[in-house]
């Protein structure tokens, strides 16, 4: 039986997610391809448009910073401790990015209702923001069973042309074991295809019992797999390592102009060898 | 140093005690004083009997993936959460997108998180910013990121329940639809909170000062939950348990 899996390097892997594509990322808790992230920066990928599920952190800001992305829909950038985003800040300030900004839940309703195939999903709360009043998107409704007035807010469905992540373990059929992270599933259900990096391959099915098979992400939604151990480097995996602390300070100090934004990018990902 | 070690810890029991009506008390992860607060009542008082704190393994029950907080919150599954920002006004609204005219904020913060969503649906939000200024607390935000009050034709089961900062404890009244002074913290004096408050407020010249933490809650606090709030706020607890004792028991 042929496999499933093609080995494929990093680069190729970033290559065949097109300029222009809408990618859904993971929040930082959930596992995010830093490996593919830095890939994408090294071909140059242009006018990206981010989904940050339900926010984003380093990836976002990173990508924001080379100019890969044109739009960027979430609920959030952020660094944590560290501070703020200075590459962010820097495109908002500047207007240089679109921004889409929504609340955490109408990201993951949004995706709701593109793995469903229906145009909205209703949801409670968000009446009376400036995010409703400055979203271009979303409408307020009436509830169409209440007989009082009941307003409420229809979120449109979110259909990304590629879902990105990290996860642990893929096996040679491309099923992708994401433990109890269901957020990557409706992110791959909702999206056409889905693109993991993975810190190993398991030899054996993930389906072979039931409790590994409860984590699965089944291989029809899988487009390409590609091995990265340690691929959310340097934010933490929930798998896995902890965030690199030395790091992310050194990332602050660097990005906080822009010629040490720059040599971080010539010294950290144009230079990475495509076999790290 | 010291004061500013006992200060926090006074914040994280003063929390700690809004927090033992509760069942289930959600905490996100970049909040470390009510994290720990939530750890803390758990261990003392056994309620909340649920505290979920987002982004951690250890401390996070949830099986649904990212969405099952705001599933949880939308059913009243969820009773205390906390909400800051870097503006926050009389009418307690929020605003955890930026400063200036959006889009193009200058700073720019984050953005509003979930906080659009379960400002509405948690019966008792506890707004959390220590900072207290004229900067942070003002007569009214530039950018809406959540609102404090609605119209009784919206849908809405939760809201603000009082503002705690660096100086102070506010309850909010949904009647009058302001703040009220409830207590001074030792550090601080209504002059000074006057001074230093960007917008009006209710209270009495005879408001008491913040009681001083129950010396059994600190000893729980030091002993037990020290362990925890590690675990999940490293940073957060090297700065305020001395490291020179080993005394980091867990549970």
């Amino acid at each position: 039986m042929p496999m499933a899996i093609e080995e494929i390097s990093i680069d190729d892997f970033a290559k065949a997610i097109p300029d222009g594509a809408k990618v859904a990322i993971p929040a930082d808790y959930a596992g995010v391809s830093m490996a593919a992230t830095r890939a994408l920066i090294r071909r140059r990928a242009k006018a990206l448009y981010l989904v940050g599920v339900p926010t984003s952190g380093l990836q976002a800001e990173l990508l924001i910073g080379a100019g890969c992305v044109k739009t960027f829909e979430s609920s959030a950038l952020t660094l944590g401790e560290y501070g703020p985003a200075p590459r962010f800040t820097k495109a908002v300030r500047e207007g240089s990015i679109h921004l889409i900004d929504a609340t955490c839940p109408a990201i993951h309703a949004g995706l709701q209702a593109s793995q469903k195939g229906i145009p909205f999903m209703p949801l409670r709360g968000i009446l009376g923001s400036d995010v409703l009043k400055n979203h271009p998107g979303w409408k307020v409704i009436q509830n169409p069973f209440a007989i009082d007035d009941d307003l409420i807010v229809a979120i449109p469905a979110i259909q990304p042309d590629v879902a990105l992540f990290h996860a642990p373990l893929a096996d040679r059929d491309g099923n992708v074991w994401i433990g109890r992270k269901r957020e990557l599933v409706n992110m791959a259900h909702a999206s056409k295809t889905t693109f993991v990096t993975v810190d190993a391959i398991s030899e054996t099915s993930l389906f072979e019992t039931e409790e590994k098979a409860a984590g699965v992400l089944p291989a029809l939604y899988v487009g390409k797999v590609c091995v990265a151990p340690n691929g959310s480097w340097p934010l933490p995996f929930w798998n896995g390592a902890e965030v690199d602390d030395a790091h992310m300070r050194q990332y602050m100090q660097m990005a906080a102009n822009d010629a040490g934004f720059q040599e971080y990018l010539d010294q950290f990902i144009l230079q990475e060898s495509v076999s790290a | 140093m010291t004061n500013i070690v006992d200060d926090k810890k006074a914040l994280i029991c003063l929390i700690a005690n809004l927090l033992r009506d509760c069942n289930h008390v959600a905490v996100g992860a970049a909040s470390p004083i009510p994290g720990a607060a939530a750890l803390l009542a758990k261990a003392t008082w056994g309620t909340p009997r649920f505290v979920n704190i987002l982004g951690s393994v250890d401390n996070n029950f949830f099986t649904g993936g990212g969405g099952e907080l705001f599933d949880c919150a939308a059913q009243g599954r969820i009773d205390a959460f906390f909400l800051g920002g870097g503006q926050i006004d009389g009418q307690a609204n929020i605003n955890l997108m930026g400063r200036g005219d959006y889009p193009n904020c200058s700073p720019r913060w984050p953005g509003t998180f979930g906080s659009a969503y379960l400002y509405f649906l948690i019966p008792k939000v506890i707004l959390f910013r220590e900072e207290h200024t004229r900067r942070t607390l003002v007569e009214k935000v530039d950018f809406i990121s959540a609102p404090g009050l609605s119209d009784e034709k919206t849908y809405r089961k939760g809201g603000p329940f009082g503002l705690l900062t660096s100086k102070a404890f506010f309850h909010f009244d949904k009647e009058k639809k302001r703040f009220r002074l409830v207590s001074i913290h030792p550090s601080s004096s209504l002059e000074d909170i006057l001074d230093n408050t960007g917008f009006s407020f209710d209270y009495s010249e005879e408001t008491p000062l913040t009681s001083p933490p129950d010396p059994a809650l600190l000893e729980v606090l030091n002993r037990v939950v020290r362990g925890k709030v590690a675990e999940v706020y490293p940073n957060f607890a090297d700065t305020i348990f001395p490291v020179t004792s080993n005394a980091g028991h867990d549970t």
